[in-house]
């Protein structure tokens, strides 16, 4: 009886393993069949001589990449290109923010990081303890935006002290009143990026001083729950990439800064020639020498280099004069 | 006397009027989950609908909603699976056997069990960091398939210890008692007569388990399951993504398409889901038959 059911059981097991290992023997065959047919055409394109442009040399390995949330978007965009190219090269980018992405690249756990700052110093000398040498490449703009509820009528402009005022953990400001008077006696919704993120950290230099956002302020990593935070409040008040107030722009209304040439909106225009300052900046890939070595590494920042002025803009950034294009490859 | 009567009529509408009350605030209590899980279904599958197509299976990820799949989030959740499920059963009613049938139930047992418990509900993400250290850091695993499927199973083991000492509890002493008296030993009691008894509500913790194990985030984004990954992971060692890691990574996007991306990867993580429990009750139901 006992030994019955123990077979029956088993054999109830099996099934259920059998029916996991061919789903996973499905997808092994749909990996194992999709790269012969794919590396054929790809070795047989060379050889055929068709495209002499392409690169002949066929790469493979893997490239880790990890860093800013706000470059992310632009390195996946070049990763997802290069896969045309070089289908064996195999990138994996993540999101750690850019002082975490520092943090793995300076333990030489990546072989480039996305940051949407410079480096700093004491990062620097984390790198340099660890024997990782590195080069910074500038890849676009971003202008960080300051940014309200459409509902909002009373805010046209804002100067940079009334930003101090509204955004800096030492203003002592409670309501809108306190920024400017012609603004009503309603109180400051402040919302922010993470301490994690670039964003954070630029806008914490550039504008406050290092004194920090204000400790009432509601912080997110996640900028769309900025974007839904003012979106919902009149009151309300943040900042961040530009890419994501294009394309909020029906729930969104930007606020031109004035940084004492008169108020200025940022546009395309206005965070390419550099006019919406200083909330302009420019983002940043660094790259490890040690892992520039290995041919695939190189052939992906060069291809990164070559194509991001029309990626960056495809994903909602400005790409940079093609002057500084110029310099910055001249340092590969 | 009739006044008597009266009072006791009354007494037994006010009770009546109790139960009925009683019975409405449980059915309230019973239908805000049904409820909730339906609302959340309608609002997934209107927004998700529109991009569940085979594309979602097939591509990989892309920046353009349009063409934008989860083939290697799906395959990567799949690897997870297989080899989490394998582990964590031989370690978990490995386990579980020994606390319940081989044992001394003395202090240290007791010690054994309450430190199980804990873990049961320790909060994902500090499995997170356990997993970081111990398999990416120390076993030089990398932030790799492996060391995320590791870490996962030291997430559900405790699950599956504790169903399956329950479902090991549940097997009568006279069956034991039954085996012994025929000569058997322990293991013999303990393979043929205990554990085919106790497998259904093994199997069925088990199967929720894996559930559990399929849908977290947070561990994996310690051990850094990457985002953007549009390759199939070959080998142990390689980089990975899931399931949950490419919804997180589309709802954070600015574009709307790729919130509808989003809410059709829950739509994938929830059939598989759905699926799951369904083999779990049939595997209940089979195995009961049968005993």
């Amino acid at each position: 009886m006992f030994k019955r059911m123990g077979r029956k059981s088993l054999f109830i097991l099996a099934t259920l393993v059998l029916v996991f290992v061919t789903a996973c023997g499905n997808n092994g065959n749909n990996t194992t069949g999709a790269s012969p047919s794919e590396s054929p055409a790809q070795s047989a394109s060379p050889s055929e001589s068709a495209s002499p442009s392409e690169t002949a040399v066929k790469l493979s390995g893997n490239i880790e990449i990890d860093g800013s949330s706000t470059v992310f978007p632009v390195t996946e965009a070049v990763a997802e290109e290069y896969k045309a190219v070089q289908p064996d090269v195999k990138p994996a980018v993540g999101v750690s923010g850019t002082g975490g992405g520092f943090k793995r690249f300076c333990a030489a756990e990546t072989a480039i990081s996305n940051a949407s700052r410079p480096i700093k110093d004491e990062e620097a000398a984390l790198c340099k303890d660890a024997g990782v040498e590195y080069t910074e490449l500038k890849i676009a703009f971003d202008g960080l935006s300051v940014i309200v509820s459409k509902d909002n009528d009373f805010i046209d402009s804002l100067t940079l002290e009334e930003l101090v005022k509204i955004f800096s953990a030492e203003s002592t400001a409670k309501t809108w009143k306190d920024v400017r008077d012609s603004f009503p006696a309603e109180p400051i919704a402040v919302f922010s990026p993470g301490a994690d993120s670039g964003t954070f950290d630029y806008f914490n230099e550039e504008i406050l001083d290092k004194k920090g956002v204000r400790k009432d302020a509601t912080f997110s990593e996640d900028d769309n729950t900025l974007v839904t935070g003012v979106a919902g409040s009149k009151n309300a008040i943040a900042f961040f990439g530009f890419a994501y107030y294009e394309e909020n722009q029906d729930k969104l209304k930007v606020i031109p800064i004035d940084g004492g040439n008169g108020p200025i909106e940022p546009t395309f225009d206005t965070i390419k020639d550099g006019s919406y300052a200083p909330l302009s900046r420019p983002i940043y890939i660094y790259f490890s020498k040690k892992e520039y070595g290995r041919a695939e590494v190189k052939d992906f920042v060069k291809f990164y280099m070559d194509n991001v002025k029309t990626l960056s803009a495809e994903v909602g950034y400005i790409p940079l004069p093609d002057e500084t294009y110029d310099a910055e490859k001249a340092k590969l | 006397m009739k006044e008597w009567k009266q009072d006791d009529r009354k007494r037994v509408a006010n009770r009546r009027r109790m139960d009925t009350t009683l019975k409405l605030l449980f059915l309230a209590a019973t239908s805000i989950g049904i409820l909730a899980l339906m609302v959340l279904i309608i609002d997934i599958v209107m927004d998700g609908l529109g991009h569940f197509t085979p594309d979602l299976f097939t591509n990989y990820p892309s920046r353009r909603p349009s063409s934008a799949g989860m083939k290697s989030a799906i395959v990567g959740s799949i690897y997870m699976l297989l080899i989490i499920l394998p582990v964590s059963f031989v370690f978990g009613v490995g386990a579980a056997i020994y606390l319940e049938e081989y044992a001394k139930k003395n202090r240290l047992t007791r010690i054994f069990q309450l430190n199980i418990s804990t873990l049961a509900g320790v909060p994902s993400i500090v499995y997170g960091i356990l997993g970081l250290t111990l398999f990416v850091r120390w076993f030089m695993l990398e932030r790799s398939l492996i060391s995320g499927a590791f870490t996962m199973t030291l997430l559900v083991l405790p699950i599956i210890i504790v169903a399956a000492q329950e479902a090991l509890k549940a097997v009568p002493k006279a069956r034991r008692d039954a085996s012994f008296a025929l000569g058997a030993t322990k293991w013999q009691t303990v393979s043929r007569s205990v554990l085919p008894s106790a497998l259904p509500g093994i199997l069925t913790g088990v199967i929720l388990a894996m559930s559990r194990a399929i849908g977290e985030t947070a561990p994996l984004v310690m051990i850094g399951a990457l985002t953007y990954v549009a390759f199939l992971p070959e080998k142990l060692t390689d980089q990975f993504t899931v399931i949950p890691i490419q919804i997180y990574n589309w709802i954070s996007r600015p574009q709307t398409e790729f919130h509808e991306l989003a809410a059709a990867g829950i739509m994938v993580l929830l059939i598989m889901l759905i699926i799951m429990n369904i083999t779990a009750v049939l595997l209940r139901n089979k195995f009961q038959k049968n005993i």
